[in-house]
């Protein structure tokens, strides 16, 4: 008897890690900390963990959108480009004497622009989403390069600084724009119609669309949605960095898809959780100071971070075949 | 005689799954001899071709095969390629951005000393290959640049330099133009004379008496006649196709439908694009208008035009005698108009999902709280009820789509039509790959559901289900509408003359007064 319900409790628990992946993530995640609780005395400190939180903030929040995207089953390499642009137009604009709401209004506008256009491609001229994409890396990067002549726009306005530096309630203005930012994803993604067609999309988008379910206009949606939440991450960093940069932002899109994926979202979409995509991003963050800790070189780290993902990747795909079977 | 049969197929059965679909068949393939291969959709000539080919292998203890005499249990492709056995299937393999002597000598290039390709060589071997054949295609031209007839004459080609003593073609006919298929012909008493055996499938009953020697009926996985082709004729044909007994229980119509009032669904025009004739029809309350047809007559692609999930050139339609347009599957939902897809599980159904989750996806507006967010109870209970209503054979709504049996899965997608209040639900092939006691639940829903005041087209391969259920029924060929039928004109051999086009001449006739 005993033996049998311990192999139902087994079964039972293997049937949950196999239908949600981002279980199998946090544990990863608690393994992680455990491990670097006992390897470094400063790891487990308020100080280093609220660090690390902040420092993450920047990727989840562009990881967000990115897992809107990934779970209709597309891909958004523009964000870090977009992360660029937003802030640099946001910090001209500061610096053109416009209010700072209506310049941060402006920044936002600008990621939402760039995420029409990607939508719109993709979406309606039914053209790949990694090749438009691809092509607005360079297109918003390129432009904030011309705007700023190459060079850092500095001298923003002091109250700017609350959302990057600053805190409200003791906790730090990003940290709290993350959560922000992740509480209305996880509405839209489990709480509204529109979170459902999404899932749908990536499950098998021509089921979808004989559904009578407008497929365009909700991928369409995934991509502006995506275009501002990099706009949010861009106007954080740009106030973090109290300038705008216009080298800032590159290679943002690979951590925002190692994120998504290190979460337990399938890259070929229909499946995966948006909570998932913060434990990833923690995984990165808790990875990232971990090895600052222990003074583990940049390249080295680089390393590791390949060789994680691609485990994580690995572990992923054999779980998928092995459900196949 | 032996000496003259190339491949010999002795009391070969296969089964899927429990389901035999292939019962005891002989055949014989003879050097030199074309041999016809009839039957409707369905009746196992491309089962019995993938095991020729060694796609499949036939059951164990069924029969043996024999090649030039000689006893052969071939599993692979490759081992048939390397006999002599060859396919020219309906969607061509060639590689369109190649030349014709690439692809004739693909996988198998000839090579200089020096281990580069010999260019010069294939180039000349294809050209003197293609004018023995008596096709005028030069070898460096792309494929792209080939049209369908050229592309075909490219793959025969190809299967002749492989020495192919048995070539199999499949609907080789269906994509040509009456003076490609006499170019086809000519071929084929080319092959002939070069003593190659070959088996011919068309629907296209009258070619088979220019081209073939013999000529083996197949009828649900049965051979039901083996005949010298001088011997028969299209009728005996036909009447061998599809006399059967239906031993299929269908609902019967108790409501008797008016025709007098307005139709439910009036199509005026559609046509699909250039090529396409212009159709028209009509759907009435509390109907089950069959459309019959052979493959590729158009059917799927009407109501997909209908619907709007294909573009269509002229669409004219009315609702209850009111116009409307309808541009995508989206806007045919709001009017009350839903399609049940052919492919269940790569059109109909998120497989990956569960039950709920597809049954509630395009009806999620009525699960929404005052917040105007989902209602997860309601939700929940909406996909129940269906499940208790329409009998879906599972313990709970969670539970995955893929897990279900393809009975189950079809009740889902009719789960999920049902959850949105359509008026009009389009069935393309709603019994495909379903058991029989299955296939009864379906016919006794679709009543159930034309008791209710809903319209249904039924798109349908399987003559007795056509005649069985519907209460008039349409036959299409080559794109069009060309036989409404009604009472007592609904049978299987009418139905089978349109669709072939046997009796096309007074067909005409009776298109245009349908």
């Amino acid at each position: 008897m005993q033996v049998k319900h311990n192999a139902q409790n087994r079964e039972n628990f293997v049937h949950q890690i196999t239908t949600k992946p981002e279980l199998l993530s946090l544990i990863g995640l608690i393994l992680m900390c455990v491990a670097m609780t006992f390897i470094s005395s400063h790891f487990l400190t308020l100080s280093n963990l609220t660090n690390v939180a902040r420092q993450i903030s920047i990727n989840a929040i562009i990881a967000s959108g990115m897992t809107m995207v990934i779970l209709t089953g597309g891909i958004d390499l523009s964000v870090g480009a977009i992360v660029c642009i937003s802030g640099t137009l946001s910090a001209g604009a500061m610096i053109y004497g416009i209010p700072v709401s209506l310049s941060i209004g402006i920044g936002l506008a600008v990621g939402m622009v760039a995420g029409i256009i990607n939508g719109v491609f993709i979406s309606y001229a039914k053209m790949p989403a990694f090749i438009v994409t691809l092509a607005m890396m360079e297109i918003p990067r390129g432009s904030a390069l011309l705007y700023t002549g190459g060079y850092p726009l500095g001298g923003l306005p002091k109250e700017f600084a609350i959302i990057g530096r600053g805190s409200v309630l003791g906790i730090q203005t990003p940290i709290l724009i993350m959560f922000a930012v992740y509480a209305v994803t996880y509405i839209v993604l489990n709480h509204l119609p529109v979170g459902r067609y999404i899932y749908a999309i990536g499950g098998n988008e021509e089921a979808t669309r004989l559904s009578g379910i407008r497929v365009k206009k909700y991928k369409l949606f995934v991509y502006i949605f995506s275009g501002i939440t990099s706009a949010i991450s861009g106007i954080v960093l740009c106030s973090r960095l109290m300038s705008g940069q216009p080298n800032s932002g590159s290679g943002f899109e690979l951590d925002a898809i190692a994120a998504v994926i290190l979460g337990g979202t399938s890259i070929s979409g229909g499946k995966g959780h948006i909570w998932g995509t913060l434990i990833g991003a923690m995984i990165l963050g808790v990875l990232n100071n971990g090895l600052n800790l222990l003074g583990v070189s940049p390249y080295a780290q680089k390393v590791l971070k390949g060789m994680i993902i691609l485990f994580a990747v690995y572990i992923s795909a054999t779980r998928q075949n092995s459900k196949l079977e | 005689m032996s000496d003259h049969c190339l491949l010999e197929l002795n009391n070969i059965s296969k089964s899927f799954s429990g389901v035999k679909v292939l019962d005891d068949v002989n055949l014989k393939i003879k050097r030199g001899k074309v041999l016809a291969l009839v039957g409707e959709n369905g009746a196992g000539k491309s089962t019995l071709m993938k095991i020729l080919v060694g796609v499949y292998t036939p059951d164990k203890d069924s029969g043996e095969m024999k090649f030039e005499g000689e006893d052969v249990n071939h599993s692979s492709l490759r081992q048939t390629q390397d006999l002599g056995i060859s396919i020219i299937y309906q969607e061509f393999s060639l590689v369109p951005y190649l030349k014709v002597y690439e692809n004739i000598f693909l996988g198998r290039e000839l090579r200089t000393r020096a281990g580069l390709l010999d260019k010069t060589t294939m180039r000349r071997k294809s050209a003197a290959l293609l004018s023995r054949l008596g096709m005028s295609i030069s070898p460096d031209e792309k494929i792209y640049n080939l049209s369908i007839a050229e592309q075909q004459f490219v793959e025969i080609a190809k299967a002749v330099s492989l020495k192919v003593k048995v070539l199999i073609l499949d609907e080789p006919t269906a994509p040509l133009t009456p003076k490609e298929v006499e170019n086809l012909f000519k071929l084929i008493r080319e092959l002939k004379a070069h003593n190659v055996g070959m088996v011919f499938i068309s629907h296209h009953l009258e070619e088979i008496f220019q081209i073939a020697d013999e000529v083996l009926i197949l009828r649900d996985g049965c051979s039901v006649g083996y005949k010298d082709i001088a011997e028969t004729n299209i009728r005996e044909l036909i009447h061998l196709m599809v006399g059967r007994n239906v031993d299929q229980e269908f609902p019967k119509n108790d409501n008797p439908i008016d025709y007098s009032g307005v139709p439910l669904l009036s199509v005026h025009k559609l046509k699909r694009d250039a090529g396409c004739p212009e159709v028209a029809f009509d759907l009435y309350k509390g109907e089950i208008l069959g459309i019959a047809g052979l493959v590729g007559a158009g059917r799927s692609e009407l109501v997909k035009a209908l619907i709007g999930a294909d573009s269509c050139e002229v669409k004219e339609l009315e609702l209850n005698g009111v116009r409307v347009s309808i541009g995508d599957p989206a806007s045919a939902l709001e009017s009350g108009i839903g399609l049940l897809p052919e492919d269940r599980k790569t059109q109909g159904l998120i497989v990956d999902f569960s039950i709920e989750s597809n049954i509630v996806i395009n009806s999620l507006r009525t699960s929404l709280n005052k917040a105007k967010t989902l209602d997860r109870n309601n939700m929940s209970e909406r996909s129940r009820k269906q499940i208790k209503d329409i009998r879906i054979k599972t313990n709970s709504e969670r539970t995955i789509v893929k897990k279900l049996s393809g009975g189950n899965q079809q009740k889902v997608v009719i789960g999920k039509w049902l959850s949105t209040q359509c008026k009009i639900l389009i069935f393309d092939e709603p019994t495909r790959g379903i058991d029989v006691g299955a296939k009864a639940e379906i016919y006794n829903l679709m009543r159930y559901l034309t008791n209710r005041g809903i319209g249904i087209i039924m798109i349908s391969s399987e003559l007795p289900e056509i005649v069985g259920i519907s209460d008039r029924v349409l036959v299409m060929r080559k794109n069009n509408i060309v036989a409404e039928l009604a009472g007592e004109k609904i049978n299987p051999d009418i139905i089978m003359e349109y669709a072939t086009g046997v009796n096309d001449i007074n067909g005409e006739d009776n298109a245009s007064k349908a």
